[in-house]
């Protein structure tokens, strides 16, 4: 497929030859896939000629060779997980978008926690009503991938946390992917005063090129917690699109972290409304790029109610000819005033050919407000090198011990502390690739 | 008592816009509405050779099929370029004036009103100016002085004639005519502005200084400046710019050029006090620019310095391409908005040598219900070796009705590059205010003072001369935006 895809094609492209999902006996939901399969087809994929996609072209999705859709049988030894032993066993997992009962292991959850598939709770499984939740979070201009997922979708995560309950062990939600295109859906409904732990990998099964497109929607009560980890390390040839909609009720928390390092194109989009007073968001990400590698994190952060507060850092190193691109944009509305916003993004570039784009962007409607944002991208710095070289440290192990204390204080800082050493891990991990892929 | 009466009249001028007079003169205009006639007429009544009035009829071609630009953050009805003048000249004997004494007398006391006495300042000031009203140069000093070290400062229609060579080689080179939608109207239709050449290794002995003024109603004002520093030269030029009170608002699509060859350095300040519009939006000039220099030559430097002001609408953003190798370019600006007005402005800093340098520094400030937005582009080329860029934007806010935004792009593609970005955005803070009413020091002039300290920055990189008019301005513009 070497064609541009024409916008009135886009829901045959990419809804992965099956027919589109269709639930008659839920006519809210019809009606919202309806209205964005309406939106999609006249949108089309996004083109650079649009300010949000400025610096990422999708291209490469319209040239996506697919690969094969079955991957065959993969037991539960093979998936991918972060946490320590004994601590993964709350695990969802899904295939190619589709939740996977047989490899997802979801025992003993505490009374009022909902964990599954959207699907099921979809059906009525889990007896709640998700009509006033479900595309009530997303949606808004300006949102081509979103109005896809939602015309497509038919299944996902889904989590939901009765107000008071809280959740110490972490929920793993494990999606892999093969040959084809997949748009989940995510929704996670936190109620007052309610507290989990997320944390999502992303992989391949080696299938072949794929198309990840996920949505996602979290809203978050009054002084409720939600703490969202996300390792994406989809296959070298997939391309992956992540949408996150949030919205923040007084006192909530909504943390947030991201490492990439795989896809050949990935973006992670995230959005956040902080909608009344105390509420806070921390969106942090890493990621580390190789070969042609493209990834593009672009928050918005919506100061919508005094006294709210966000921070974000996202740290990037860049190899050989990939791009990295950040657009982070504040909002800080009329009323919001006492807000309190920073964002800071550092790059560093370890080759000639990389390229780093960055967009911090701040749009301020109130006075009364402290709001900053930062950005750097370079080279290491020179002399913490020749610092480690004249104390007898090999130039590529001294390179290394530099990249990984640039990133590492970004994950230290991580609250779930159970996950930094293997967050740290996989820093290494990317880094020893580098070492032996390297040209002499 | 001389702060006390200087107070008064700050408050009587900020009443009414100081410089929204209209001077009586009889002018001469083209009919309303743009076409290739009006372009063929521009060019007839200036003289011009055959190539240039073929330059301009490309470019009105092209600016037929480009789109209006939509992506800065301010909100305007379309314009309507039919329904203004895109020549109009103060009508004179017949070849225009010689010297001083043959420039209308009315003419000059506006200018006296403006507070350029030209006169007095040929002997005092050491200023040379050429003032341009409307559409046309009215008058340069200094003219004889310059010409005795080989520097050539005069109208660009003059220099059309006596220096073809230079204005073909340079013209357009900077900004193509095909560059954005307004850049390319200028290029069709502009009309007069300043032509400034200083040769080779020559330093020049004083400051160069335009003056601009919008004066006819329902006329465009498209000037177009092209300076060119050649190897190893000095020069600083200041711009000035006002227009009388009008309901309607007026465009104002001018076009800088800058041109830096080995060693030069161009020192560019602008005061931009445009009449802004009354307190409810009505009116006001459309000050749509562009303005860019190229730092050709190594070690070349080019620093912008803007105290912005006045104008509904401020659409500005005076560039540096950073060719030649060790070049540096700088852009200092200061940006206030008040009432209704909106402004966008901000720079690109485009490194494409080795070691190439510079440096932003933007500080704005939004009072009333304006909208402000700085925006910025740095680019490090693959090639742009060891290139270094730190931009500072900071953004004060007074009251709770206006807007205070930043859009910087960062492209970075040289790992021996370092960018370093940063901004903050605030308010006047209690204390400070706390601390000189205490000390019998009005809520406006602790305001103005705050402010002035905020600007500091910026202010000091303008010429003497300037710094002073602009302290006052940054007091002034902020009249009525606090109590």
């Amino acid at each position: 497929m070497s064609e541009a895809v024409a916008a009135s094609d886009i829901l045959e492209t990419y809804g992965a030859g099956a027919a589109p999902p269709a639930s008659p006996a839920l006519p809210w939901l019809e009606s919202l896939r309806a209205g964005a399969r309406a939106r999609a087809a006249a949108a089309g994929l996004p083109t650079p000629r649009q300010e949000t996609w400025k610096y990422t072209n999708l291209r490469p999705l319209e040239k996506l060779a697919f690969g094969t859709p079955s991957p065959g049988q993969i037991g539960a030894e093979r998936l991918p997980s972060l946490l320590p032993q004994g601590q993964s066993a709350r695990r969802l997992v899904f295939v190619n978008g589709r939740f996977n009962a047989g490899l997802s292991a979801c025992a003993d959850l505490p009374e009022g926690v909902r964990a599954g598939s959207l699907a099921e709770a979809l059906d009525g499984g889990g007896g709640f009503d998700l009509a006033g939740h479900l595309g009530r979070i997303a949606g808004g201009e300006d949102q081509a991938m979103m109005d896809l997922n939602t015309a497509l979708m038919s299944d996902g995560f889904f989590l939901h946390v009765e107000a008071g309950v809280q959740l110490d062990q972490p929920i793993e939600a494990i999606y892999l992917g093969a040959g084809q295109a997949f748009h989940p859906r995510g929704l996670i409904i936190m109620e007052e005063n309610s507290r989990a732990i997320v944390v999502e990998h992303h992989d391949g099964l080696g299938g072949g090129a794929y198309f990840a497109n996920h949505g996602c929607e979290i809203s978050i009560g009054a002084q409720a917690q939600l703490r969202h980890y996300k390792v994406q390390a989809e296959a070298d040839d997939a391309i992956h699109l992540a949408n996150v909609r949030v919205k923040v009720e007084a006192g909530g928390i909504y943390d947030s972290f991201v490492l990439a390092r795989g896809a050949r194109l990935s973006r992670n989009e995230v959005s956040v409304r902080l909608e009344a007073p105390g509420a806070e968001c921390h969106l942090n990400g890493i990621y580390m790029l190789r070969g042609d590698q493209h990834c593009d994190n672009t928050t918005t952060v919506e100061h919508l109610a005094p006294e709210t507060s966000s921070r974000e850092v996202f740290k990037g190193v860049l190899d050989d000819r990939s791009r990295g691109v950040f657009q982070g944009k504040i909002v800080v509305h009329k009323d919001a005033q006492k807000s309190d916003g920073h964002q800071l993004s550092k790059v560093l570039l370890l080759s000639d050919r990389a390229e780093m784009d960055a967009k911090p962007e701040l749009e301020i409607y109130a006075d009364d407000v402290k709001c900053s944002h930062g950005a750097t991208a370079g080279d290491l710095d020179p002399d913490a090198l020749f610092y480690l070289r004249a104390r007898g440290i090999p130039e590529a192990s001294a390179r290394h011990m530099l990249i990984e204390a640039f990133l590492a204080d970004t994950i230290n800082n991580l609250a779930a502390e159970g996950l930094c050493p293997a967050l740290m891990a996989s820093v290494g991990h990317w880094l020893s690739d580098a070492a032996t892929g390297e040209a002499p | 008592m001389a702060a006390n009466v200087e107070t008064i009249e700050q408050v009587q001028a900020t009443e009414k816009y100081k410089y929204g007079f209209v001077t009586d003169i009889e002018s001469e205009t083209a009919p309303k509405g743009l076409s290739e006639d009006i372009v063929r007429f521009i060019s007839q009544k200036k003289n011009e050779p055959e190539w240039l009035l073929e330059w301009r009829l490309k470019a009105y071609r092209h600016w037929l099929t480009m789109p209006e630009p939509q992506w800065a953050h301010v909100v305007f009805p379309p314009l309507d370029y039919q329904d203004s003048y895109y020549y109009s000249a103060p009508k004179s004997k017949s070849d225009g004036p010689k010297s001083l004494e043959e420039v209308d007398p009315e003419l000059l006391r506006t200018y006296e009103k403006l507070g350029i006495p030209l006169k007095e300042q040929e002997m005092l000031a050491g200023v040379a100016v050429d003032a341009v009203f409307d559409s046309v140069s009215v008058a340069t000093t200094f003219k004889g002085k310059l010409e005795e070290q080989g520097i050539i400062f005069c109208p660009i229609s003059e220099a059309v004639q006596n220096h073809p060579e230079l204005v073909r080689k340079y013209l357009g080179s900077v900004v193509p005519a095909a560059d954005n939608k307004h850049a390319c109207l200028n290029s069709a239709v502009f009309t007069d502005g300043s032509f400034v050449y200083i040769p080779k290794g020559v330093r020049c002995p004083m400051e160069l200084s335009t003056y601009f003024r919008i004066n006819a109603a329902n006329t465009g004002q498209f000037e177009r400046t092209l300076l060119i520093a050649d190897a190893g030269s000095y020069v600083s030029y200041l711009e000035g710019c006002t227009a009388p009170m009008r309901d309607e608002n007026q465009l104002h699509a001018a076009v800088v050029e800058l041109i830096a060859l080995d060693d030069a350095e161009i020192k560019y300040s602008t005061v931009q006090n445009w009449y802004p519009g009354d307190e409810n939006g009505v009116g006001g000039i459309y000050n749509f620019v562009t303005k860019r220099g190229a730092c050709r030559g190594h070690n070349s430097k080019i620093s912008w310095t803007q105290v912005e002001t006045g104008s509904a609408i401020t659409w500005k953003y005076p560039s540096c391409i950073l060719q030649g190798d060790n070049s540096v370019g700088e852009f200092y600006s200061v940006a206030i908005t008040n009432n209704m007005q909106q402004a966008d402005t901000g720079t690109k800093m485009i490194h494409l040598g080795k070691n190439t340098r510079s440096r932003i520094i933007s500080k704005g400030i939004s009072a009333g219900r304006s909208q402000q937005t700085y925006r910025g582009l740095v680019k490090i080329s693959p090639k742009a070796q060891g290139a270094r860029n730190h931009t500072q934007c900071d953004s004060l806010l007074i009251g709770d009705t206006c807007g205070a935004h930043t859009v910087p792009y960062i492209e970075c593609r040289n790992r021996g590059a370092v960018v370093e970005h940063e901004a903050t955005t605030s308010k006047i803070s209690e204390d400070q205010l706390f601390y000189c009413r205490q000390r019998g020091i009005s809520q406006e002039d602790a305001v103005a003072l705050v402010v002035n300290g905020f600007c500091r920055e910026v202010l000091q990189q303008l010429p003497m001369e300037f710094a002073v008019e602009a302290q006052k301005l940054v007091g002034i513009s902020l009249e009525g935006s606090v109590g």
